[in-house]
């Protein structure tokens, strides 16, 4: 924690951390077990993700597992107009993590799909809706995980370069994350964080609206770019590697030299 | 997807000039409205929408009510009420009396709930003239254009093409000018006001305990439509009602500030039936007419039924990404952007657009400034849902319908998903729908997938343990 080290909140961190329940980077105590949910595209396309949130949560002192039955969330049908085929891959998300106690998932999309849209898709199936209830505070976005279940905000990462970071819709208006992953990004000792302008306007992946809309989503992408050249940073950075896979694809048939990078990769950056 | 008018669409995005028309307005409307709801300025803000919400939930909850209370004090006052349910039964009720009273000229205010109904055109096929007295919606019926933002129509032209349409039709000189331009339109519509023997006006509020139509505006034009014809028509969806006067500090306070930043916007008219005896002016008879049109078709659904507590501020169009793209005409409807998205398929059955509701990234910044908080994206999830329902009862879009149940039955298959997965084929079973894979790559580079997949890496970094 650095310079805050012996203010209040630092204190009680630590008591905390003794007990097995916030936690400090370095503190010894013994902490709960976290599952990983990488989420389908970060399990095919970008695992790096996955690994990068493995090593932050490892050296946090976090033990960490992996389910391995573990696929998609449901979201690609769900938001295609098919709650009964998402239903059945969220019935299997709910039974692969059914023991879990803390999931965290490199997604504030994939997350909130969990958190807010089971109880949609089993409105009417008591006992699914109850797995589905009980599910929802045991899943956590990484960033959020980090702030207020770890209780850091200084994972000890440094960068060198200037970035700017895009608020993906889900993780901003579905899930309210906004502040953390900046106050993440903050502490990350030779990282220049400049806001774009603006910063929470959608990217235009939308999932299968890239698809079916590819010309309207390919212009909201370089849109986004244009926001983003204004800042002149070098990388983007978020939470959700949808909306980064979409920024990527169309910054590089640009031909720009700035890549994306999930926060979680930055934070394991040394 | 089928359906979308892809040709006009990739028009609209190829267009620079209109680009730059539809982005530099929105923009501007929208630093206006996050000015005018700052927290410093507008502190309980939140609590107003959560207000406006409920109390928009109530009404159209006792609509029933609240319609007969309306009518008994508009009566009350002088007035009449006339049920209409739908734009021919308007259009009867209008054209009777323009023949009793033989009338031939129609003054208007801008109104969405006219636009509708086509109720220009079809007068005018009567051989009655309406004229529009908005200059936004002036403009517009020159150039026979529908509007392409509910509360800013002509958003889309350049002083330049207003010049090219004023020169057409009015056969004045180029000019280029704005200021000279509305001093053009005044000049001729001032005639108009001078002639008209009806005004009509749509309603932002129907105020039920006072029996009062409320109209907002910026040009005053409202105020002599309604003032100076002898007859006055107030045309309204039913939705427009709220219960009390009191409540309209709630709904105009939100209002402006969610369409274009002003705390109030220049005019608020309280129209309360005709002229009473020692009054100088007003008119002579005073009629409310309320539009059905399928409103109470909507009603029917517990949770769609919200569609109807929009009070047409139009911020959702303006804050969202894809209508400032495609623009307002691309929609098939009068009423462009995230609430046309989610009404049009709930007025015209959702088979026929069935790709509107597919028309956006769910990005839900339209909720998220919404002053009354109808969810739009939550609306537009049980609309597609609808959409693919209804296809499958018809027996067409089988094949997407088939590639999600492949789908969902390998994320259900782990081993399968692996075993796909190593191939680099999870995505795989998506593809007859992705079928347009070279399209989405038109636009962007394609992803590769990964050489190792997390979940090999997990299994080789467990092995050493
Ligand atoms: S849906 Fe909400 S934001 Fe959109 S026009 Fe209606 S009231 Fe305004």
């Amino acid at each position: 924690m650095g310079e805050e080290k012996g203010n209040v909140k630092w204190q009680m961190n630590q008591k905390c951390a003794t007990i097995g329940f916030h936690a400090n980077p370095g503190s010894k105590a013994v902490k709960t077990r976290v599952s990983l949910f990488v989420t389908c595209i970060v399990d095919q396309v970008f695992p790096q993700v996955g690994i990068a949130m493995t090593q932050v949560l490892e050296r946090l002192g976090y033990p960490v597992d992996f389910p391995a039955a573990q696929t998609c969330c449901g979201q690609p049908a769900f938001n295609s107009g098919y709650p009964e085929e998402a239903g059945i891959v969220a019935r299997h998300f709910l039974n692969t993590f059914r023991d879990s106690e803390y999931i965290v998932v490199p997604s504030g999309s994939c997350a909130s799909m969990i958190v807010h849209h089971y109880t949609d898709i089993f409105a009417n199936e008591q006992k699914t809706l109850e797995q589905a209830r009980s599910i929802a505070p045991r899943v956590w976005e990484f960033s959020r995980f980090l702030i207020e279940v770890a209780g850091v905000e200084d994972v000890g990462a440094s960068f060198d370069g200037v970035v700017t970071y895009h608020d993906s819709c889900h993780s901003l208006r579905e899930m309210h994350i906004k502040e953390g992953p900046r106050r993440l990004l903050s502490k990350v000792q030779g990282l220049t964080l400049r806001e774009m302008e603006p910063a929470e306007e959608c990217c235009g992946f939308g999932g299968t609206f890239s698809v079916k809309f590819p010309e309207v989503s390919g212009g909201m992408a370089r849109t986004k770019i244009e926001s983003i050249l204004k800042t002149e940073a070098g990388t983007v950075v978020s939470v959700d590697s949808s909306c980064l896979m979409q920024i990527q694809g169309a910054i590089d048939r640009a031909r720009l030299p700035i890549r994306t990078m999930h926060l979680a990769e930055v934070l394991a950056g040394r | 997807m089928t359906g979308q008018p892809s040709e006009t669409i990739n028009q609209t995005l190829g267009d620079a000039r209109l680009q730059l028309a539809i982005y530099s307005a929105t923009n501007r409307l929208m630093t206006h409205r996050a000015g005018a709801v700052r927290a410093d300025l507008l502190p309980d803000y939140q609590e107003l929408r959560t207000e406006a919400n409920q109390l928009k939930k109530h009404t159209i909850e006792h609509l029933d009510h609240y319609l007969e209370l309306f009518e008994k004090n508009v009566i009350a006052h002088g007035g009449k009420v006339v049920y209409c349910s739908d734009s021919q039964e308007v259009a009867d009720f209008v054209l009777g009396l323009a023949k009793e009273r033989g009338a031939h000229l129609i003054v208007k205010s801008k109104s969405m709930t006219t636009e509708e109904i086509h109720f220009n055109e079809r007068l005018e096929k009567h051989g009655l003239e309406a004229v529009e007295t908005d200059l936004g919606e002036y403009i517009l019926q020159l150039a026979h254009q529908r509007p392409y933002h509910i509360v800013a129509p002509a958003l889309h032209l350049t002083r330049y093409d207003v010049a090219e349409i004023f020169s057409k039709n009015l056969g004045v000189e180029n000019e280029v000018v704005i200021e000279k331009q509305t001093k053009i339109a005044r000049a001729a519509l001032r005639e108009k006001f001078l002639h008209a023997d009806i005004g009509v006006t749509g309603a932002n509020f129907l105020v039920a305990d006072s029996g009062a139509v409320v109209v907002v505006e910026n040009e005053g034009n409202a105020r002599l439509t309604t003032s100076a014809p002898k007859i006055h028509i107030t045309v309204a969806g039913i939705e427009k009602l709220i219960p009390r006067a009191q409540d309209l500090g709630v709904f105009l306070t939100l209002l402006g500030r969610s369409a274009t930043g002003q705390p109030l916007t220049v005019y608020t008219s309280f129209l309360s039936g005709p002229r009473r005896n020692g009054e100088i002016d007003g008119p002579d008879e005073f009629y409310v007419v309320l539009l059905d049109n399928g409103r109470t078709k909507l009603l029917a659904d517990p949770e769609k039924r919200q569609s109807l507590y929009c009070i047409r501020c139009g911020a959702c169009l303006n804050h969202c990404p894809v209508y400032r793209k495609i623009g307002g005409h691309n929609y098939p409807w009068v009423y462009s952007g995230p609430i046309g998205a989610i009404i049009t398929p709930q007025f015209h059955g959702v088979l026929k657009d069935p790709w509107l509701p597919f028309a956006s990234s769910l990005c839900g910044a339209c909720a998220e400034v919404c002053p009354v908080k109808i969810e739009i994206p939550k609306l537009l999830l049980k609309l597609r849902s609808e959409v693919t329902d209804a296809q499958r009862r018809q027996g067409v879009g089988g094949v997407e319908r088939l590639a999600f149940g492949i789908w969902a039955w390998v994320m259900t298959h782990p081993r399968i998903y692996l075993m796909l997965a190593r191939i680099g084929g999870i995505f795989l079973p998506l593809l007859p729908k992705v079928g347009p894979l070279g399209k989405w790559a038109s636009q962007r580079e394609v992803p590769k997938l990964a050489k190792t997949s997390f979940h090999q890496w997990w299994k080789a970094r467990e092995v050493p343990k």
